[in-house]
């Protein structure tokens, strides 16, 4: 668990189809370059964030994934 | 190198070569997985057939080992099941680590009650061997090793064939011409017929090795493991003590020096530790594509396996894709030549199996694309997934280590009738595969044991009162408690009552079965008129 999780945020697969929406994301970034990826990511960020609404929820994903940057891999 | 001893089979003079050939009813190129699986498909509708193939041995290398459920439910038909689940390792379960732990688990049998295993690790020469040995019991089956197609000339009623031999060339002619010639399918080039897809770069090493050390029994796969910081890496257990170790190398190995046996070496013991020992099988470097025919049949020449659509080898989808293809082709064809189908049920093989490899095709690339990214953001996501997936659940289920075989399901085939009852709860619909559950009937055993060979109606009609009149050529099944069942009809016990259960069976629900085991209609209640409609329309006459 992440420290200081409040619940809020779901942590079950919540995608009736998760490939299908991944492979969507992941093929969205198709062709573009690094600046554009992150042009594009902030975008979609807003439009989900606005549309998930709930202020607890999207400070706890900002932690989760913060924390995540430490725990990941070690690509190449 | 191998500790399996390859056979070498005999090559016997044909008969055409001395004025002695005929027509044949059907011809079929390649004796891998899908051409022997089809001949013994066929002669157990009593059609005879000659298996061609270009050498007299079995695969070269233990290529593809992952049997799948539904390929060894096939192969049961021909008795050889059995042999292949006492000779492999059956497994269910897999291991995924990220780095050195383990982030998610799964298990692929997640009901009891089914005779076959989700899965059993076998070399592909074991089967073959098994296969091959089927054959040449089999009278109506003609295998010939060392013929070779040099040349196919396909007309309006048949197609003619050049072979060469060791004792020179002799001409064939076949009503039909099944291609289960591989990737590289000599059919498929001298037909000059395309074969597009994509291109993947990514090399990846195979190592089969001999063990002595404790070999775990599940399939695992890491990611950015210590011993292969870089990369990928999938293990997986076979018999005879071997295991298949799969690096995956990048784009820019050299494959001559990856497989020189000490830098296998160093690799392995990298990841097994100084004190493993172990013997090199078979060690191959390499890359794959995804491709598929525009059209699975030319006139008379029908493509199958391999020759026909191939994918990456994540998630077992070539080999058992191959032995469902044949399964698909095996009953439309004889009918054809019995004359009891007109020849365009054989257009439904093309787009159900079509529509089969799309769906492995599509979902081995997804596989692929996760575990070799293309592109940085891919990486990203992908590695954001990775390290999510510790601490949600929801990002263990989106790590992708190749989705595993199951049988495809095909909808809106011409040959189905749509569900007209809505108040279905489970229960496989019309265009997916029927489900195994335990029955008893005399000894007992399972629902597969006594679905097959021709069209099947299952009936839980409570009493043989109660019945739907069987049409003609359709075995019937009731789901009964006694062992008294009309003419035409078994009885089944539904011992565990998981019969009832997985398929909704309330009283007079029935489903018609085709010889593949794919459910063709269901209904609550059906009179005799819906049950000769879907029938005829289930054999090609709709």
């Amino acid at each position: 668990m992440a420290d200081g999780a409040s619940g809020a945020l779901r942590r079950t697969l919540n995608l009736a189809r998760p490939d299908e929406v991944y492979n969507a994301i992941v093929d969205a970034h198709r062709n573009l370059d690094d600046e554009q990826c992150r042009a594009f990511d902030a975008g979609l960020i807003l439009l989900l964030v606005n549309h998930v609404g709930d202020a607890d929820v999207i400070r706890e994903a900002l932690a989760a994934a913060r924390l995540s940057l430490n725990g990941g891999s070690r690509a190449s | 190198m191998s500790s399996y001893q390859y056979r070498h089979y005999p090559y016997r003079r044909p008969p055409e070569l001395d004025g002695k050939g005929k027509r044949r009813q059907v011809v079929i190129v390649g004796a891998g997985l899908a051409g022997p699986t089809l001949a013994l498909a066929l002669a157990a509708r009593g059609v005879a057939s000659v298996l061609l193939d270009e050498d007299d041995t079995v695969s070269n290398g233990s290529r593809s080992i992952c049997q799948a459920k539904h390929s060894l439910e096939i192969w049961d038909r021909f008795g050889i099941a059995r042999r292949m689940v006492d000779k492999g390792i059956t497994w269910e379960q897999g291991e995924v680590y990220l780095q050195d732990r383990p982030i998610y688990h799964f298990n692929l049998a997640p009901e009891p009650g089914h005779k076959f295993p989700a899965f059993v690790n076998l070399q592909q020469y074991y089967v073959e061997e098994y296969l091959f040995d089927r054959c040449l019991e089999e009278k109506l089956i003609d295998l010939r090793f060392c013929n070779k197609v040099v040349g196919i000339r396909p007309g309006p009623e048949s197609v003619s064939l050049d072979i060469e031999t060791p004792d020179g060339r002799y001409a064939l002619e076949a009503e039909w011409l099944v291609a289960c010639d591989g990737v590289r399918s000599a059919v498929r080039h001298l037909l000059d017929l395309p074969f597009p897809g994509e291109v993947f770069h990514d090399q990846f090493l195979i190592a089969d090795i001999r063990f002595t050390s404790e070999l775990p029994k599940e399939r695992r796969f890491w990611f950015y493991p210590p011993f292969h910081p870089t990369n990928s890496v999938l293990l997986h257990r076979q018999a005879d003590n071997v295991l298949r170790v799969d690096f995956q190398l990048g784009r820019d190995a050299d494959p001559e020096e990856e497989k020189k046996p000490e830098n296998v070496d160093r690799r392995l013991r990298q990841m097994f530790g100084p004190d493993a020992t172990w013997e090199h099988e078979w060690t191959s470097v390499y890359t794959f594509t995804c491709r598929m025919m525009e059209r699975f049949a030319e006139g008379r020449v029908i493509f199958a396996g391999d020759a026909a659509h191939v994918v990456s080898p994540f998630g077992a989808r070539g080999g058992n894709a191959a032995v469902a293809d044949v399964d698909n082709l095996a009953w439309k064809l004889a009918r054809v030549l019995a004359g009891s189908s007109p020849a365009s049920l054989l257009d439904s093989y093309c787009s159900e199996r079509r529509a089969a490899a799309r769906e492995n095709i599509l979902n081995s690339t997804r596989s692929t694309d996760f575990i070799t990214p293309k592109f940085p953001a891919s990486r990203a996501f992908r590695d954001a997934t990775l390290a999510l997936a510790r601490d949600f659940p929801f990002a263990r289920t989106l790590v992708n280590s190749g989705r595993l075989s199951v049988p495809t399901v095909q909808p809106g085939s011409p040959l189905d009738t749509p569900d007209g009852d809505s108040d279905w709860l489970r229960g496989p619909a019309p265009g997916s595969a029927m489900v195994d559950a335990p029955v008893v009937n005399g000894a007992g055993g399972f629902l597969v044991d006594h679905v097959g060979q021709e069209f099947t109606l299952m009936s839980f009609a409570p009493r043989a009162a109660d019945l739907p009149g069987l049409p003609e050529g359709v075995a019937g099944l009731m789901v009964a408690r006694g062992s008294a069942a009309p003419a035409g009809w078994t009885a089944l016990h539904d011992r565990d009552g998981l019969l009832r259960q997985r398929y909704d069976g309330r009283a007079g629900t029935a489903y018609l079965i085709r010889p593949d085991r794919y459910v063709a209609a269901r209904w609550r209640r059906p009179d005799a008129r819906e049950l000769a409609t879907a029938l005829r329309r289930a054999t090609g006459h709709g």
